[in-house]
Order: structure tokens, then C-alpha cells, then sequence
């Protein structure tokens, strides 16, 4: 474990991901605390202000302090995320490694059809589930779950296979272990390391496309401070200030950089090539 | 390539988009609680409802229902659409080509753009210009498109009011005024696409330019010119089509977002209005039609990559 954060700090990409991930995380558990107003409070004569000593960020439509609502909105965006990702690895997982644990034919039919599903795009299959189950941020979490969930699958499956080959596992089938106790106990554990670098890449797939449903609408509703709606709720007050639109912005993109660096620094901390 | 392997290809895609059809038809008829109550909304009387699922077949079981769209979109027809009360089928159709053109003027400026940045940054490894290009890429590819669709909106059309904000002009009415504004849309499709693309191409192009017959070739006395345009290049830019192929996913849903940012009357805004309005047939047609083309540019780039390479045998 020490070893890999070694050689993590050691790649730039690996050290910037650290940084800029821990900062968020900073700023998810923290950061209602450091808000220097109240996200909701509205002020009137303080309306499109720039950045000043006042607000440091300037002020929303509203006279809402945007540092405050960016503050406060990480958690509706980043944890989202985050979440929406873990359970569509989790579920994504289970599928990879039963498929891989069955072979044959099953595995065959399985993965077909994963790759079937797959042949819809996430952000499609994802507007069609909101679609079904309405609009809300908890049901944009369970389409981004379910839109990672045949990928995710996929890529278990492919490290699974080589699993299954392992001398403990036939050791497993030959004691006579029921299929549950084999794919749960024995095969899963072992897949967790390459599934994490899979995962933390796709946390910011997840970041933006989160943001891009609450954009459309079909996410997070007002007054709710998720940025990908701060976005799309500043884009008609463009011309009064941009600021509005430039921060929360920057903050989605911050965001889905750093667990992109993160993620390519783990893969090379845990696979050196050369 | 055998015929062998082309026929399972067929078969394949023949059950993705079986599978497809599936999935769209359940989630967006079946599985609402009523599909019907869905599209009227909470306050339609009784009769209003009754009428629609007997129009529907809400009433008939599942594979029938099934069996019955299935049947009309093989013969392009999907239904009336329930929001401007014409057929689907032609609207979409006339949508998707908007689509199209966009898709091919981002993947045409992609190409133009992301693979003399790949070569640039593959042949210069390790300096300035390598660091500069994997910085951008790194960048263009975690930035979601709501985001630089926003961003070159307020520089180029706010600020300096270069180019129109929205709208779509066709091409056959005003050729110039139409590739006016589609300059903006274009640019932020390419955008994560020249991110990406660069990127494979840098790294294929490394891993050739490493390889033993460009060493060979070295050896034997050629230019690097020579070596990079004659031997290397050609094989790094082979795996570049699926990626490609795999990125018109990417594009599809880009799309979306793009189209209704700068509303163009695409396929992908026909869906948003569509789901924003609960006109079912209209949101069946567009996911289907979506689904359909990235299964088919699939299979086509996995025929190309094929056939362009011969060294591997399929079975």
C-alpha cells in the first residue's frame, strides 16, 4: 500500500491527481463550514456582483454568494458522482465475475448481450431512465449506476477470467464450495485492485455526466446548488456576468481532471511497464 | 478475413440490435407504471386514457405490444407523434441528417487537427510541445460539453461576436450563413474528440515508432522522414479507426447536449423535446435511431480494421 502512494507521488500525474482529489475531498466533508454566507440567502441590491473582498466570487441572479453555493453544492455533485459510480462497479462486478466464473456458453450469452447494451450510449440510456423513473438527483444517480453497469461488467470480466484460472480457485470448485461462496469470497476480493483504477477514471465520467443531466434539467432541481445546474441556470444571465457561469464551470472540470489524473496514476503505480 | 467471420459479425449485430429494441421499448412502454397516464399527465379524465391505451394496445401483453412497434419500425414506420400529431418516421429522419452533417464537420476538423498533434507530440517525446498536447488533451477530455459549448459561446459569440449564439440556417437556403452556425457546434463536438484521438494517436505512434522494423528500417538507412510517413505511421493510425468508431459514441452523446445548447433542430434536441413533451413514439424513434447508428459504425470500423489489416486472422 505504501509502495503505491510512493510511486503515486512520484508521477506528476499521480501527484497532481493526489492533490487536487484530496482537496476535494476537503471541500466535500468541509466545506458547508468554510462557506462565508448562507448558500440560500438572497440579496437583492447585491445582484451579478464580481469578484470582490465582500464575495470573493462575485454573487449570483440572486445576490447568492456563489463561493458559498459552490461550497455547499460539491457534495450534491462530487458525492452523486461517486456514489452513482460505486454502484454501478458494484453491480457491474458482480455480473463480470459471474459471467467469468460460468465460462462457456453463459459467459458467451452474458457478455454478448453486454455488449449489446453497451451499443447505447451512457448519456442516452441515462436521459431514458430519468425519463422512466422522473427527475430527480437520487434517479440521476441510479441511471448513472445503471448506465456504467455493462462497462463496468466488461472490464471485471476480463480481469475475473484470468482469476478463475488461479490454483485457489479450482482448489475451491474441487472442495465442493457452493458457486455464491466461490465468486464472493474468492474471486471478487481478488479483482478489487484493477476494478478501483477503472472506478476512480470513471468518477469523472460520472462528475460530468451528473452535471450535464442537472444542465438539461433532468437532475438536480433549483434550488439546489449542483453546479452542473448553477450552469445551466446562470447561461440566461450571461451577458449581466460571466463569472457566474465561468466558476461553477471551472469547478466540474477541476473536478473530473483530477480524478482522471488520479485514476492514470494508480493504473501506473500498480502496473509499472518498464 | 473469412467469410466466416463477417457472417458472425452480421449475426452479432442482428442481436444487438434486437437486444436494443428490447431495452428501448420496455423502458420507455412497458415498465412505466402506465405508460398512458405518463404522456397525459395526472389530470387527464378517464375516457382521455382509456382511449389512448386502446390506440396504444396498453392493454394487449407485452410481446404482443412488442411485436406490433417492432413490426412498424422494420417498415420505417414509427408512429404518430403525440406532440405535433405527424408521422415520427420523417421528422427524425430529417432531424438525423442534421445531425449527420454535424458529426461529419467535427470528425473531418478532428482528423485535420488531432492527428498532426499526435505525430507532433509523439515525434517531440518528452518536450515541450509533447507536455503542452497531453496537458490539452488532459484537459479537453474532463471538460463536459455543457460546459465548453458555454465557454466558446460567451468568447466568440458574446464577447467578440464573431459568430451567431444559436439557430440553424440550412445549407441549401444560405450556404454561408448555415456554416456560420454550425462553426460553434462543430468546434465544441471536436473538442473532446481531438482530446482523445490525439492522445491514441501520440501513444500507438510511440509504440511503433519502437517496434523492430522501424528500427530495421533505420538501420538500413532511410530518412526519419522516410521512416515515420512510409512505415510507421500506417500501422499506428490503423487501431485510430476503432477509436474513432468507439468515440462516435462519445458523439452521439455529445450531440445531445450540443444540439440543444445551440438549438439545431438535431436528433439529438428532437429527444430532449421529446422527453420534455412525453411524446413516447418520438422518444422510441430517437434512442432507436441513436442505438442503431453507433451499432452500425461499429460494426463497419470492425470490417474496415479487418480488412485494412491483414496480418491478423479472425475466425
Amino acid at each position: 500500500m505504501t509502495e503505491i502512494l510512493k510511486r503515486m507521488l512520484r508521477s506528476p500525474q499521480g501527484l497532481l491527481g493526489l492533490v487536487i482529489v484530496g482537496l476535494i475531498l476537503l471541500v466535500v466533508i468541509a466545506g458547508p463550514w468554510f462557506a462565508p454566507q448562507d448558500p440560500e440567502k438572497m440579496a437583492p441590491l447585491m445582484r451579478y456582483k464580481p469578484p470582490s473582498a465582500q464575495f470573493w466570487l462575485g454573487t449570483d441572479q440572486y445576490g447568492r454568494d456563489i463561493l458559498s453555493r459552490l461550497l455547499h453544492g460539491a457534495r450534491a455533485t462530487v458525492v452523486m458522482a461517486a456514489l452513482a459510480t460505486a454502484l454501478g462497479t458494484l453491480v457491474g462486478a458482480v455480473i463480470g465475475t459471474v459471467s467469468a466464473f460460468l465460462g462457456g456458453r453463459s459467459d458467451e450469452a452474458i457478455m454478448r448481450t453486454v455488449d449489446a447494451i453497451m451499443s447505447i450510449p451512457s448519456l442516452l440510456m441515462a436521459l431514458l431512465i430519468v425519463n422512466l423513473l422522473g427527475k430527480s438527483s437520487l434517479n440521476a444517480l441510479l441511471a448513472i449506476a445503471l448506465a456504467f453497469t455493462p462497462s463496468m461488467a466488461r472490464v471485471t470480466r476480463s480481469v475475473a477470467l484470468a482469476v478463475r484460472k488461479q490454483d485457489y480457485v479450482n482448489a475451491a470448485v474441487a472442495r465442493g464450495e457452493s458457486a455464491t461462496f466461490i465468486v464472493g469470497r474468492e474471486m471478487l476480493p481478488n479483482v478489487v485492485a484493477p476494478i478501483i483504477v477503472e472506478m476512480t477514471i470513471r468518477i469523472s465520467f460520472a462528475v460530468m455526466l451528473f452535471a450535464t443531466l442537472s444542465f438539461l434539467g433532468l437532475g438536480a432541481q433549483p434550488p439546489a446548488s449542483e453546479w452542473g445546474l448553477m450552469v445551466s441556470e446562470a447561461r440566461r444571465f450571461m451577458h449581466l456576468s460571466a463569472w457566474m457561469i465561468l466558476w461553477p464551470s471551472l469547478a466540474v472540470a477541476l473536478v473530473a481532471i483530477g480524478f482522471n489524473l488520479l485514476g492514470d496514476g494508480l493504473r501506473d503505480a500498480l502496473n509499472p511497464r518498464t | 478475413m473469412s467469410p466466416a467471420y463477417v457472417l458472425k459479425r452480421i449475426l452479432l449485430i442482428g442481436y444487438t440490435l434486437f437486444v436494443v429494441s428490447l431495452i428501448v421499448f420496455a423502458i420507455t412502454q412497458i415498465l412505466p407504471a402506465d405508460a398512458a397516464v405518463m404522456m397525459l399527465g395526472e389530470n387527464a379524465t378517464p375516457d382521455a386514457l382509456a382511449a389512448l391505451r386502446t390506440q396504444m394496445g396498453l392493454n394487449n401483453p407485452f410481446w404482443m405490444q412488442y411485436l406490433h412497434w417492432l413490426g412498424g419500425v422494420v417498415r420505417g414506420d414509427f408512429g404518430i407523434s403525440m406532440r405535433t400529431n405527424l408521422p415520427v418516421a420523417p421528422a427524425m429522419l430529417e432531424a438525423l441528417g442534421r445531425s449527420l452533417l454535424l458529426a461529419l464537420f467535427s470528425i473531418l476538423l478532428m482528423l485535420a487537427v488531432a492527428v498532426p498533434l499526435g505525430i507532433v507530440a509523439a515525434v517531440r517525446r518528452g518536450r515541450a510541445i509533447d507536455l503542452g498536447v497531453s496537458f490539452l488533451s488532459y484537459v479537453g477530455v474532463s471538460v463536459p460539453e455543457f460546459v465548453t459549448a458555454t465557454l466558446v459561446v460567451l468568447v466568440l459569440a458574446d464577447w467578440l461576436q464573431w459568430l451567431p449564439a444559436t439557430g440553424y440556417i440550412p445549407l441549401t437556403e444560405d450556404l454561408m450563413r448555415g456554416l456560420k452556425h454550425l462553426v460553434l457546434p462543430v468546434l465544441t463536438v471536436s473538442m473532446i474528440l481531438i482530446a482523445h484521438v490525439s492522445r491514441m494517436v501520440r501513444s500507438e505512434l510511440i509504440d511503433v515508432l519502437h517496434s523492430d522494423y522501424v528500427r530495421a528500417a533505420r538501420l538500413k538507412g532511410l530518412s526519419k522522414r522516410q521512416v515515420l510517413f512510409k512505415h510507421a505511421l500506417r500501422n499506428a493510425l490503423l487501431p485510430t479507426i476503432t477509436i474513432v468508431a468507439l468515440d462516435v459514441g462519445y458523439l452521439l452523446g455529445g450531440v445531445i447536449v450540443v444540439e440543444e445548447i445551440f438549438a439545431l433542430p438535431g436528433i439529438g434536441r428532437q429527444l430532449i423535446v421529446a422527453i420534455q413533451a412525453r411524446d413516447l413514439p418520438s422518444i422510441q424513434a430517437g434512442a432507436l435511431i441513436m442505438a442503431t447508428t453507433y451499432a452500425v459504425v461499429n460494426f463497419i470500423a470492425d470490417i474496415a480494421y479487418a480488412w485494412l489489416d491483414r496480418r491478423i486472422q479472425y475466425d
